[in-house]
């Protein structure tokens, strides 16, 4: 087994040669030229429902995210070690104030349809997402650009709301392909994009088949023939399908099981730390959790390692209640790693006013694998600290519309940022929709916005430590664990060493990055 | 040949002959069926086949056995006139008896032989069976033993308390509409008609999602979707019955048709109505099981058994057994109620052979 | 009445009855907490886009006005398009019914002649060692959750012996033969579901016909027994046996989500459920009437096949 941690961002070295122009990034990422060309790719997927459609703006889950990275290409992608790199981008600058970033496309690449890929596409692709009628999930992400306008057939224009040294990572995310566009209007029904593979059959829940699109501009990307992703939803029926060889390789190995997994010849278990972590949020404008006292006692009460151990079997690390992972570039390393402690939670608990407490948990499997059983550990382990859980087990349907985000106390999964200010923005700034524990924190939103656009590495790193010291302290989200992503293939595959750690299955760019051995 | 081949045939043929020479029909039969099987087993498979012949049959006398004592029990401490249709009854009928009684005592008495409590996190995950924990650990490190004690108390209770809901429900509202006859009758039947034809599982699916996943609603979600089936055969069976002379002098005495169904109706329409309670109660059972598969069953950290496979069902691909606990518990259950419930049809259809 | 008169009035009522179905499963969706809007967005809903995306599907006008609309198109062959993919409801059910039709015979062509033939023998030999094995075998695969015969069956066919495909990917494409063998480990699950239900009622059906006179007779004029069950009692058993195969392969099409689950295998029924989670309400009726329809039109044919097995069910007081 391969344990592969992530490197750091370099953001700061390609803002700097990003800049200047420099010829460094003219060529796009570098794939291992010499990989085996050929043969049929087949993979199980956990995810996949007959309601998927190619509408980018839907994709939410690691069955259309994977198919838009094979067909579709992208202004920019994070590439294996965590850096940035251009696609369809071949150079980017931005203003002094990081307010205005110019992208200078790729010449010469098409879509599958043979049409060049324009500046227009480029506009039409984004505006997508950002009009006003605008149903995509990415809204959110494509807020802060006030102005997006084609310079020329080469060259896109952004205009941010305010200075973003972060902006190139925005068009890496898989919501945000380049479509060829119509009168204006992006053409998504057609499944005719600019990836490394063609799409020749899509049936919903079912399954995908790709082809290789043969003049695709980067000879490097796409090394098998065809692809066949089959949706697999029972954890049991995939692990089945690739010890028996139905398929090459299965995402989303089932943890109970692994240590079974791994014995089996011709086949290998794959870990990649991530940044995903599992957290329970913790409404902090609701009784009992508007008193910091509550939220430690509750912090306190939960046993970690217990839960790395048999909720993520091993595959994982323990959290210290912020959402930055240990291989992230801004990670605090010197805050004390808390851990279960029934004494100093009864502590909090006497600081609180109170001799017991009572309260609810809404838990069910769709907020993670394993979340039913992390509450029930939860829940035992709160009992010494005098706490009473109550377990809620909500039905998986309607998880994240009725429960997250409205029940005070319940289970989430985050499947986390490559940029801390990402991170912090979405899920802990003042009114971001997705605060889901209802965090305001004057000294913690100032920060945010200084070290945004802050240029000091070392006073970024203070900045960003600070804050991962608050949410810690004070912070609503109790975040026990950071899981690995964890996924089986078969030994006739090549899979890289280094894989990108974003995202499940190299990112879940192994279509293109994957060959035969 | 090896040895325990050669001693597990001898052994077989000469309990086979026994039987012939003894004129026990049954016994003989079974017996040389079962030394016919094992030398094609042992041709086909080795001396492994062999032994899982070899374990089978001593578990099959082992049940047979127990059966046995269990009928003689009976017969010496229940009062003479049951003890008398006890002597009468099948070993299978007694085996059936004897697992229910086991269920129930394990159900009832849960927290004194369970030596942990059903959420209680002992060791590590799948811990290897040891003296603390008999059977293991879960994939929590929670004692399987006491979970499967306490699975018993849960799983049956609910399978119960639903089955006897959807019976009482649906017979009924099944024998009024029988007896009531005219609109009644038409009203019950379309509605039942038109809850039948919707696919029940996703019908349980829909309502719980609506109102809601807890002990109770499940049980009555549950009991609301077989109670049509129940109604259909108890209208069956009291369509037969109501059209009777004694009902109709019965009518004609002017007794009110309360008393036509307590005291008429239901005793001659008990024997198919215990038939269809044995397959109904199994099948609840599974049908919680399978709306725990989908998410929605029994609320942890409750033990039941349909969630209890379904949590472990990964193992199976891996060839170890500790899904298979939990299941057999469910299949051993099911058998013996029906057993009993086949040997209560046999007493009251009157068919002597 | 004659049967035409019987088939004419049941299918009457069978389309009243569908037409109440589809009110109570519009019911239910509308009562279902959340909307597709928020269910497509997910995790990722905020309340701007789910407002966009609840005008774009139409959802935020009153329901019963999208009720009356999608009955008005069902009611001339269109029942629409799905809400959340925006593909046309029978492009997306036509292949999965004709998948889920194709396992359910093929489960059918197993279940239904061995659980008769057993059902018959363990009449013949009832109270016999072969009467208790068959029923404790039967009764123990019943009582089994379906999924677990599923694994059960997978690894010692598929992992231990490969001999089937662990998931059974089917496609329009697909040769007969081929079909049927990835098919085939489904089918074996299904048919372990089904049979002792039917073997005990067709055990059951003969066994109660026993004591009547006529058996008595045709015994005691010295027939063998296997002709006095196979010839005289069975033909009159039939009524509760076509019953009880009519209820099962009901359950063969409309309840075989789990094994659909765990083969892999791409029916209605998942789609069923992935829409129901969805909130996808064209999908959902449209799943969920023609399981309707079949269960109704299979209530038919039993019945009208009792008719015709027993003359005497022709002419009712």
């Amino acid at each position: 087994m391969n344990t592969i941690t992530r490197h750091s961002t370099t953001r700061r070295r390609f803002l700097q040669t990003g800049a200047a122009g420099a010829a460094a990034l003219t060529l796009p990422m570098r794939f291992a030229h010499g990989a085996k060309k050929g043969g049929v790719m087949r993979m199980g997927k956990a995810h996949g429902q007959t309601v998927d459609s190619l509408d980018p703006g839907t994709h939410e889950n690691g069955f259309t995210v994977a198919f838009t990275f094979g067909y579709n290409g992208y202004l920019t992608e994070i590439a294996q070690d965590g850096s940035l790199a251009g696609q369809l981008a071949e150079r980017w600058e931005a203003s002094a104030d990081a307010a205005t970033w110019i992208f200078q496309l790729r010449k010469g690449a098409t879509f599958h349809d043979g049409r060049d890929i324009t500046a227009e596409d480029v506009v039409a692709s984004f505006n997508h997402h950002r009009r006003e009628d605008s149903t995509s999930a990415a809204k959110p992400i494509v807020a802060p650009i006030t102005d997006i306008k084609a310079d020329g057939k080469h060259t896109v224009i952004f205009t941010l709301e305010a200075g973003n040294a972060d902006f190139p990572f925005v068009p890496t995310d898989y919501h945000l392909p380049i479509m060829p566009s119509k009168d204006g209007k992006p053409d998504w029904q057609s499944g005719i994009g600019a990836g490394a593979y063609r799409i020749r059959n899509f049936d919903p829940g079912v399954r995908a088949d790709l082809d290789r699109y043969a003049d695709h501009w980067d000879s490097g990307r796409g090394h098998f023939d065809a692809i066949q992703m089959i949706t697999i939803v029972d954890p049991a029926a995939r692990t089945n399908a690739v010890i028996t060889g139905e398929v090459d390789a299965i995402d989303r190995v089932d943890l109970k099981t692994v240590h079974l997994l791994k014995r089996r010849k011709g086949l290998t278990v794959h870990s990649v730390a991530g940044n995903q972590h599992y957290t329970f949020p913790m409404r902090t404008n609701i009784a009992p959790f508007d008193d910091n006292n509550v939220r430690m006692a509750l912090k306190y009460a939960i046993n970690r390692e217990e839960l790395v151990e048999k909720i993520l079997q091993g595959f994982g690390v323990a959290g210290n209640d912020h959402p930055i992972g240990p291989g992230q570039r801004f990670f605090a390393k010197d805050l004390e790693q808390r851990t279960y402690d029934p004494d100093k939670a009864k502590h909090y608990l006497k600081q609180a006013g109170l001799d017991s407490l009572s309260v609810d948990l809404s838990v069910a499997d769709a907020a993670f694998a394993g979340a039913v059983d992390a509450g029930v550990l939860f829940g035992e382990s709160a009992k010494a600290a005098g706490i009473e859980l109550n377990i809620v087990r909500e039905p998986n349907d309607g998880y994240w519309s009725n429960v997250w985000n409205k029940k005070p106390f319940c289970a989430c999964y985050w499947g986390g940022r490559v940029v801390e200010d990402q991170m912090f923005s979405t899920a802990y700034a003042s009114g971001a929709a997705w605060n889901d524990t209802a965090w305001e924190h004057e000294k913690f939103n100032k920060l945010l916005v200084e070290a945004r656009t802050e240029l000091d590495e070392a006073k970024r790193r203070e900045m960003y430590t600070e804050m991962q010291q608050i949410l810690r302290d004070e912070g609503g989200a109790l975040i026990p664990m950071f899981a690995s992503y964890v996924f089986a293939a078969s030994d006739k595959l090549a899979v890289p060493a280094q894989m990108s750690s974003d995202a499940a299955l190299d990112g879940e760019r192994w279509m293109e990055r994957w060959s035969f051995a | 040949m090896s040895t325990f081949a050669i001693v597990f045939y001898t052994l077989m043929i000469a309990a086979s002959c026994l039987a012939a020479y003894y004129h026990r029909r049954e016994a003989f039969m079974v017996l040389f069926s079962l030394t016919l099987i094992s030398f094609l087993m042992g041709l086909l498979g080795g001396e492994v086949w062999l032994r899982y012949i070899a374990v089978a049959i001593g578990l099959l006398y082992a049940c047979g056995g127990l059966a046995y004592s269990f009928r003689e029990f009976l017969v010496q401490t229940l009062p003479r006139d049951i003890a008398k249709v006890m002597r009468n009854a099948p070993l299978t009928a007694s085996f059936g008896l004897f697992v229910i009684v086991v269920y129930i005592v394990a159900a009832i008495f849960a927290p004194v032989i369970a030596p942990f409590g059903e959420a209680e996190v002992v060791g590590s995950s799948y811990a290897p069976p040891d003296d603390t924990m008999i059977l293991g650990g879960d994939q929590l490190g929670r004692d399987m033993f006491s979970r499967i004690i306490y699975g018993a108390r849960n799983t049956v209770g609910i399978a119960l308390l639903t089955t006897a809901l959807a019976f009482l429900v649906g017979s009924l509202v099944g024998l009024m509409a029988a007896t009531l006859g005219g609109w009644v009758d038409q009203v019950c039947g379309r509605v039942v008609d038109t809850l039948m034809a919707i696919p029940s599982l996703v019908f349980a699916l829909l309502l719980l999602t609506i109102v809601g996943t807890n002990v109770v609603n499940l049980i009555l979600v549950i009991a609301l979707l077989y109670s049509p089936v129940v109604f259909r055969l108890a209208r069956a069976v009291a369509g037969n019955i109501v059209v009777m002379d004694y009902i109709e002098a019965a009518r004609l005495r002017g007794e009110k048709t309360w008393y036509l169904i307590i005291s008429e109706i239901l005793p001659n329409a008990t024997a198919p109505l215990v038939a269809e309670f044995g397959l109904r109660f199994c099948f609840v059972f599974l049908a919680i099981s399978a709306l725990s598969f989908l998410g929605l069953g029994i609320q942890p950290p409750t033990a039941d058994w349909g969630s209890m496979v379904r949590e472990n069902a990964t193992l199976i691909s891996f060839g170890e057994i500790t899904p298979l606990i939990p299941a057999a518990a469910i299949a051993l259950l099911t058998v013996a109620v029906n057993f009993v419930v086949d040997w209560m049809l046999h007493l009251s259809s009157g068919l002597k052979e | 009445m004659g049967v035409l008169q019987l088939v004419a009035k049941r299918l009457g009522l069978g389309a009243v009855t569908l037409l109440v179905v589809s009110i109570i499963i519009f019911g239910a969706v509308e009562l279902l907490p959340g909307d597709l809007a928020q269910q497509i967005l997910g995790q990722a809903a905020t309340p701007e886009t789910v407002k966009a995306m609840r005008e774009e599907l139409g959802l935020d006008r009153p329901a019963p006005v999208r009720y009356v609309e999608w009955l008005g198109g069902a009611l001339q062959g269109d029942f629409g398009t799905s809400l959340a993919n925006k593909r046309s409801v029978a492009e997306q059910l036509g292949p999965r019914f004709t998948n889920t039709l194709f396992l359910a015979a093929l489960a059918a062509a197993f279940s239904v002649p061995i659980s008769i033939v057993l059902g018959v023998l363990a009449a013949l030999y009832r109270e016999s060692v072969f009467d208790r094995i068959a029923n404790v075998a039967t009764l123990t695969s019943i009582s089994s959750p379906e999924f677990f015969l599923g694994y059960i069956l997978i690894l010692f066919l598929s992992v231990q012996n490969p001999i089937f495909p662990s998931i059974s990917s089917v496609s329009a494409d697909m040769p007969f033969d081929e079909r049927v063998y990835v098919t085939l480990l489904p089918a074996i699950t299904l048919t372990l579901v089904v049979i002792a239900h039917m073997m005990r009622m067709t055990r059951a059906a003969i066994i109660a016909l026993l004591a009547s006179p006529y058996i008595e007779m045709a015994r005691l004029k010295g027939e063998p027994r296997w002709k006095v069950i196979a010839v005289h009692a069975l033909p009159n058993a039939l009524a509760p046996i076509i019953n009880v195969v009519a209820l099962n392969l009901a359950y063969l099409i409309t309840g075989v989500v789990l094994v659909e689950i765990v083969f892999v295998y791409p029916g209605v029924g998942q789609l069923l459920v992935d829409s129901v989670t969805k909130r996808d309400f064209p999908v959902v009726q449209a799943c969920c009437l023609v399981f309707a329809a079949t269960y109704i039109l299979l209530n038919l044919t039993a019945d009208v096949g009792a008719i015709l097995s027993n003359p005497r069910l022709r002419h009712p007081k």
